[in-house]
């Protein structure tokens, strides 16, 4: 009979130890080696959260730790809902969120259909394509600033080149009409190939075969992309739309390098507001009801999404 | 063998004691300040202090738009990263109240050290708080105003002074207006000088921590803005939307539109720095400690540049202060130390050197003495700007107060949003629900 690593452990185990363990059912055995990772959750995620909830119906302020903290009932939530320019912020996250994915969905496809076509040098353009999403958003929010100036950039020379609009003539981050694209453009160059990357691993998750007895069945190219392509990269473009929608809900440093939420407040997202709120003004009770209304809100809306993302797999 | 172990034990105790001296009396100082020239030339001055006192110093600087959240988030949560701090002349009333930094006046009075030495309007920028009142909480280390710097070269071409003269039918110069100012900046606006275009003036425009505000107050004080009532300080209806400010704010909103550079949406002391220095801007609205910068520097410097303090306008002639102070942090465990460093600060020979290393003095005896005004070129526009300050809130609420004057102003001068009076009328708005809140009103 062939000594296995657990009777290794077991004869290891000084007899102290040993007969402590002894009689622990499983049960409790588990919960010992869960119970860490219990404590580290509750510490770190569910208090904060439970505390947050707490700071939501008082007047608390950070930076003033003495002073008396009143309990305010509804009050933060009514003045955060009544609030037209905290509506114009969530209308700029929207705005921001839509044209984000819908560019970065369509291109990312287009792009991971190239790709897959399977060319001569197809690698390295791989390469080439995914750059920017290996670069900090710091750093690509700050060289964008200088591409989108208008007295030397180069995003308004090529503007000028291909339209014959003046260069200086217009300021795509000084610009309340321009701004919004502007950080569209900034995030959709940034984020794109992560959208070509998981529309590559589906598309060539597809078998050969299917395509095979399409042709078999003289289904024209247009008919397959339709019928065969679209339904079965679908999960992935969800998953795709899923990951970037969280990440730009939450968008703070690209934007702030970019226009710092101007001009006015034409680009400032829920999430620079809601810093504001925070770490510059300091109403720790108001923004803490600020940052719940953010987390019912995404919340919802991911679950109704990921139950769909699920509904569409099952087909 | 006794007489031995005895001496080697003596021997030991002294070098204890010596070592425990040694490290009683030099400690390691951490001075925090924003990461711009002045704190340069404070590393140099400080070289003599680590001489004379054995201290060493470290430093620990900010860049401008990041200083404020940095430093205030170091004070809030009682960090001890900053032993001496030369914080912003607007936090006094916060740090004070919330007990962040040390109150000096007993220090003060023990090493004889008055503020009646200092120029008055910094001592009750950077120091006292309540304002007016004898509780001073730091000593004033820069001191600093907003005025402008143009292009003299420009200035004093004959072809040029001719065309002025004919369009506005008076002398290209110094403008003492602000009526003035927008008429030279238009006329530069677009301008072929040496075979590239340059653009009229570089103001303040900035968004995100207190750029515009910084700009737009220089305009609206000298139209009749004023932060509340004479006799109330918190009643704001009437005075912050009075019919001068409005007219101030639209103003400032003309010289955007009309005569600065195309991009300047975004603003603040770095970039219009810039512009000036590359010879984009013929006129260039910031904070006097570019000065010495601008003076030295290889294309704009010497002769080619002037200074003047900012115009008057229609209803006042006032300057938006800048400047800090240098205070103790009530964490630190260094505060002997941190007050030694003050102590030998505040000495006139010292504020001397000061000065001559491109600080801005605020010792009344370094800034009046014979010969100050001619000791550099801008001298006398510092001294003259110093005499027309006003500076913004220093409440403990005055970051929301900031931020709500930023946004308001932002959205009207560059975004375009709405009137000058209903900018004006939501700041009151916004001032009011946080005096409120605070229970200020």
């Amino acid at each position: 009979m062939s000594v296995t690593a657990i009777d290794r452990i077991a004869k290891a185990t000084p007899p102290r130890v040993a007969r402590k363990i002894h009689g622990l059912s499983d049960r409790t055995i588990a919960w010992i080696f869960i119970g860490p990772t219990i404590v580290l959750l509750l510490a770190v995620n569910i208090f904060p959260l439970l505390w947050t909830i707490y700071l939501s119906f008082t007047n608390f302020r950070a930076n003033r730790p003495n002073a008396d903290v009143e309990w305010v009932g509804l009050q933060n939530y009514q003045r955060i809902l009544s609030n037209p320019e905290i509506w114009q912020t969530m209308q700029a996250t929207a705005h921001f969120l839509f044209w984000t994915l819908f560019f970065q969905v369509l291109i990312g496809f287009a792009l991971a259909w190239l790709i897959n076509a399977k060319f001569r040098g197809s690698n390295f353009w791989t390469t080439v394509i995914v750059l920017p999403m290996m670069l900090s958003p710091a750093v690509v929010g700050n060289f964008w600033t200088f591409l989108y100036q208008p007295q030397i950039g180069v995003f308004n020379y090529v503007v000028g080149f291909f339209t014959g609009a003046d260069p200086s003539g217009f300021s795509m981050i000084g610009d309340v009409r321009l701004a919004p694209w502007a950080i569209i453009i900034v995030d959709t160059w940034m984020w794109t190939p992560f959208v070509m990357l998981i529309c590559l691993a589906g598309l060539r998750s597809i078998p050969d075969s299917i395509y095979e007895a399409a042709e078999c069945d003289r289904a024209s190219k247009w008919r397959q992309f339709w019928t065969l392509t679209v339904p079965m990269i679908m999960p992935f473009l969800m998953l795709a739309v899923l990951f970037r929608g969280i990440e730009n809900f939450k968008m703070f440093d690209l934007v702030v390098q970019l226009t710092g939420g101007g001009p006015g407040s034409v680009t400032e997202l829920t999430s620079i507001n809601l810093k504001r709120e925070a770490f510059e003004k300091w109403r720790t009770g108001f923004a803490s009801a600020y940052a719940v209304i953010l987390f019912v809100t995404v919340f919802g809306l991911a679950s109704i999404y990921v139950k769909a993302l699920n509904r569409v797999k099952q087909r | 063998m006794k007489m031995k172990t005895r001496m080697l034990a003596a021997t030991a105790l002294a070098g204890l004691m010596s070592g425990a001296a040694t490290g009683a009396q030099a400690a390691d100082l951490t001075l925090c300040w924003a990461a711009w020239d002045p704190a340069n030339a404070l590393i140099e001055l400080s070289r003599d202090f680590e001489e004379q006192s054995g201290h060493r110093m470290s430093f620990e600087f900010v860049p401008w738009p990041n200083f404020a959240d940095r430093m205030l988030n170091e004070l809030n949560s009682g960090g001890q990263l900053c032993d001496l701090m030369i914080g912003d002349s607007q936090w006094i009333g916060l740090a004070a109240e919330s007990g962040h930094y040390v109150q000096l006046n007993e220090f003060f009075d023990a090493e004889g050290i008055s503020m009646d030495a200092f120029i008055p309007a910094t001592v009750e920028g950077y120091s006292e708080w309540p304002k007016g009142t004898p509780n001073y909480w730091a000593l004033p280390a820069f001191a600093d105003v907003v005025g402008w710097t143009y292009r003299r070269d420009w200035f004093e071409r004959p072809e040029l002074q001719a065309e002025f003269r004919e369009a506005y039918g008076r002398d290209l110069d110094v403008p003492e207006t602000l009526a003035e100012l927008k008429d030279i900046a238009e006329f530069f606006q677009g301008r072929e000088i040496d075979g590239r275009t340059v653009y009229g003036a570089a103001i303040y425009t900035e968004r995100g921590s207190e750029g515009i505000t910084m700009g737009v107050t220089n305009v609206l004080y000298n139209y009749g803005f004023t932060y509340g009532s004479p006799d109330n300080p918190y009643d704001l209806e009437g005075y912050v939307n009075s019919p001068g400010a409005v007219e101030g704010l639209e103003f400032y909103k003309e010289l955007y539109e009309c005569c600065t550079p195309p991009g300047s949406s975004d603003w603040y002391m770095s970039e219009t720095i810039d512009a000036f220095r590359s010879g984009q801007v013929a006129l260039q609205m910031n904070f006097a400690f570019i000065w010495p910068g601008v003076d030295q520097d290889a294309n704009v410097g010497g002769d080619r540049s002037g200074y003047f303090p900012n115009p008057a306008g229609p209803a006042g002639h006032l300057a938006q202060l800048g400047g800090q102070g240098i205070s103790v942090v009530s964490y630190s465990q260094n505060r002997e130390a941190a007050l030694e460093y003050i102590k030998w600060f505040a000495q006139p020979e010292v504020q001397q050197r000061w000065w001559e290393l491109g600080g801005f003095s605020a010792l009344s005896a370094v800034v009046e003495a014979d010969g100050f005004a001619e000791s550099q070129p801008y001298a006398q526009t510092f001294l003259d700007s110093m005499a027309i300050v006003q500076d913004f809130w220093a409440e403990p609420t005055y970051a929301e107060l900031l931020l709500s004057m930023q946004n308001r102003v932002h959205r009207y001068v560059v975004a375009g949003e709405g009137t000058a009076q209903e900018a004006l009328d939501a700041l009151v708005r916004d001032w009011t629900e946080v005096f409120e809140d605070d229970g200020k009103m």
